[in-house]
């Protein structure tokens, strides 16, 4: 098709300011249309490309939407059973302890099922990341509800809003593991915007630059849209999130070099 | 070299562990099998050696570190007892799935449910027909000393990497906590980095640029490809099946009757044997070491030249089921079991022989 | 005088058409084509000169399908 507005004058190597980083594969994303997990596969490869660790980085992935994230991270990984990724990334980092380790998990695989994986393995102060997408809903199987869910948000098994009373509270799981001795570095941040964007990649960074620490976990969470899960267009779901997710998970750092971060 | 010592069998297992040159024990604590972290740190291989030893907090935990650690090609293993297993059959399934290598100790206790700390064999049907979902198998070894506890140590390792598959050592809580003497080989280094990477050009360890990335996994969601690999499943199986069965016979050339019985069973049954050779009573042993793979040819031959075979098992008869499928209806095949922790007696396996099979 | 321009190259096969480059960009340079790729999604098209490079619609594209170009140029 012709380009109206093309300019193959600056389509050239010394003009190009951003391009996908080819330590993503060259292949279709499994992802809706518009849904964050992208950005963040992307930032995170950028972070191991900037840091020149990506062969010496090893990953976990979990069940949920990213199942497939291996598939277009074009480093060495491996897919956990659901919720179990971060007792794998235990071993794989005490088993190699000169290599990066992340895992890259889902709010029902993180904070649902792997509770306890998750709480021990901060607890214990493993020095890997803990990359934790919030969206507040189960979005592979078919968009049930998930510990993060907000109260009143309608799912697949909340067909008539997330009754607490009934189906208990939203988890923040977050603010949880931010009390434990275990975690060094905790933050919240999301994708929706270029500054969000850039917020993220500099949290990742700093994420990865503290393993080199040795101190305790670093734990990024993205608070996420499911734009098929919770029915709206892309750009509506992104909306939506910044008007009702973010209230109840509030953006910025929640644990800094050991200490809790104080909101005024 | 090597050396004697005097140790239980859990010990032994850790022990023999240390030795072989393993990098990862991970673990939780669980009546009759809790001396093999226990020792692990008394000893502090992390220290010497650079084996980690890692107390997780659950068996879920437990088995996902294992695939952890194997995903990268290092030699790691686990032990626990009976309820620990049940839940640790999640993990030895994808262990399977993605082909990882690993090594499993179970020092089996009565069940069902929380069921009793003594001594059981009623996880047979567990480790060898595949616990866990899906069709798989484990090697599955089951010591009848504690000798054959630390043997079977290096052996798994061994298997479990020639065949990229998870492999249990199949044994109960008598031979866990008994003592005797026990010949350990001299220590072997850990594989270093280096060598791991050659070793496993499958693992997860790393991507160098001069190679693809490697993918750890045991999802394919393409029908097409997810029958393949179970082909290629069962094909290994297959290959296992013709290659390392192991087994033991005694006084079989001349024996009219067969005890067949695995692990504890089989020492009970060797006593049996004397006090029935004692009343004139022709009786020999038959001993499956690997239960999977199941000596079924070997166990097939035997029972053309026999009159019958009492089956002896600390269960509610398991094991009769593949003696049965092996050697068919020509001749009376019954089980002698005990549940519950309780141990039969030479006496009560002998009475049975006469009775079910001599008398039958 | 020399002024900032950009370009944009889509991936349009890639391009699932969820317009969140839409909603990045400062200068609504971007919008959906009318025509659909194989998948059947619209995809991203550049409508307009206004474009500098920033690479706000690269960040936040989920498929990474952006590729931004920029450069001082003199205007004519």
């Amino acid at each position: 098709m012709e380009e109206k507005f093309a300019h193959p004058e600056l389509r050239k190597p010394e003009h190009l300011v951003y391009k996908t980083t080819d330590l993503m594969v060259d292949c279709p994303l499994s992802y809706c249309p518009g849904c964050g997990h992208g950005v963040v596969h992307r930032m995170l490869m950028e972070v191991l490309e900037e840091k020149e660790i990506a062969s010496k980085t090893i990953g976990v992935n979990p069940v949920g939407c990213s199942v497939l994230a291996y598939d277009f991270m074009n480093i060495d990984m491996l897919g956990a059973a659901h919720g179990r990724a971060p007792a794998v990334a235990t071993a794989i980092k005490r088993l190699w302890p000169d290599h990066y380790v992340f895992t890259y998990q889902g709010d029902g695989d993180l904070a649902a099922i792997g509770t306890a994986e998750t709480i021990h393995a901060c607890n214990r102060g493993e020095n890997f990341t803990i990359i934790f997408i919030n969206n507040g809903i189960y979005g592979m199987t078919g968009g049930q509800m998930a510990p993060t869910t907000l109260p009143g948000m309608r799912t697949s098994t909340s067909p008539y809003g997330r009754d607490i009373e009934i189906m208990g509270h939203p988890l923040k799981i977050t603010e949880l593991i931010a009390q434990l001795p275990g975690t060094y570095y905790v933050t919240r941040q999301s994708v929706q915007t270029p500054s969000a964007v850039r917020k993220t990649k500099k949290a990742l960074r700093k994420a990865f630059d503290l393993q080199d620490q040795k101190k305790g976990i670093s734990f990024v969470e993205v608070v996420s849209n499911c734009n098929s899960g919770w029915k709206m267009t892309p750009v509506q779901s992104n909306i939506w999130m910044e008007e009702n997710m973010f209230p109840v998970y509030p953006l910025g750092d929640i644990k800094v070099d050991g200490e809790l971060v104080t909101r005024s | 070299m090597g050396e004697l010592r005097l140790m239980k069998g859990n010990e032994a297992v850790a022990e023999a562990a240390i030795r072989a040159g393993c990098d990862g024990y991970f673990g939780y604590p669980i009546t009759p099998q809790s001396e093999v972290m226990e020792y692990l740190m008394v000893e502090r291989p992390y220290e010497t050696s650079g084996m980690v030893v890692l107390q997780a907090e659950s068996e879920v935990a437990a088995i996902n570190m294992l695939y952890g650690g194997a995903g990268t090609g290092k030699m790691v293993m686990t032990s626990s007892s009976s309820p620990g297993v049940s839940l640790m059959q999640e993990g030895i399934s994808y262990l399977a799935g993605a082909e990882l290598p690993a090594l499993i100790v179970n020092i089996v206790r009565g069940g069902p449910g929380l069921g009793t700390i003594q001594p059981s064999q009623a996880d047979y049907f567990q480790a060898v027909k595949g616990g866990g979902h899906g069709d798989y198998h484990m090697i599955v070894y089951a010591p009848a000393s504690v000798q054959e506890m630390a043997d079977f140590v290096q052996i798994g390792f061994d298997v479990a990497f020639k065949y990229r598959t998870p492999v249990m050592i199949l044994s109960d809580g008598a031979i866990g906590q008994m003592m005797e003497k026990v010949y350990l080989a001299d220590p072997v280094a850990r594989l270093t980095d280096e060598e791991v990477v050659a070793r496993c050009p499958w693992a997860s360890n790393g991507r160098p640029m001069s190679r693809g990335h490697n993918i750890i996994t045991s999802l394919d969601l393409d029908p097409a490809g997810q029958e393949r690999l179970n082909l290629v499943l069962q094909e290994k199986y297959r290959e296992i099946e013709e290659t390392e069965v192991r087994f033991e016979m005694i006084d079989c050339e001349d024996a009219e009757y067969i005890f067949v019985a695995f692990g504890l069973s089989a020492r009970i049954c060797q006593k049996a044997m004397q006090l029935a050779r004692n009343k004139g009573i022709k009786v020999g042993l038959f001993r499956p070491i690997t239960v999977f793979p199941f000596p079924k040819n070997e166990i097939r031959e035997l029972g053309l030249k026999v009159k019958g075979m009492l089956v002896v098992e600390m269960n509610a008869g398991q094991m009769i089921e593949d003696v049965q499928l092996s050697v068919g209806c020509n001749i009376p095949i019954k089980h002698y079991g005990r549940f519950g922790g309780i141990i039969p007696t030479p006496d009560e396996v002998l009475k049975a022989l006469e009775e079910k099979i001599i008398g039958g | 005088m020399a002024k900032i321009k950009g370009d944009i190259v889509v991936n349009i096969e890639r391009c699932k058409g969820c317009e969140v480059c839409i909603a990045a960009c400062p200068f609504t340079c971007i919008a959906m084509s009318e025509e659909v790729n194989s998948k059947g999604y619209h995809f991203a098209i550049k409508v307009n000169d206004e474009c500098t490079g920033c690479s706000n619609c690269a960040l936040v594209c989920p498929d990474g399908v952006i590729t931004v170009y920029r450069a001082k140029v003199t205007a004519e």
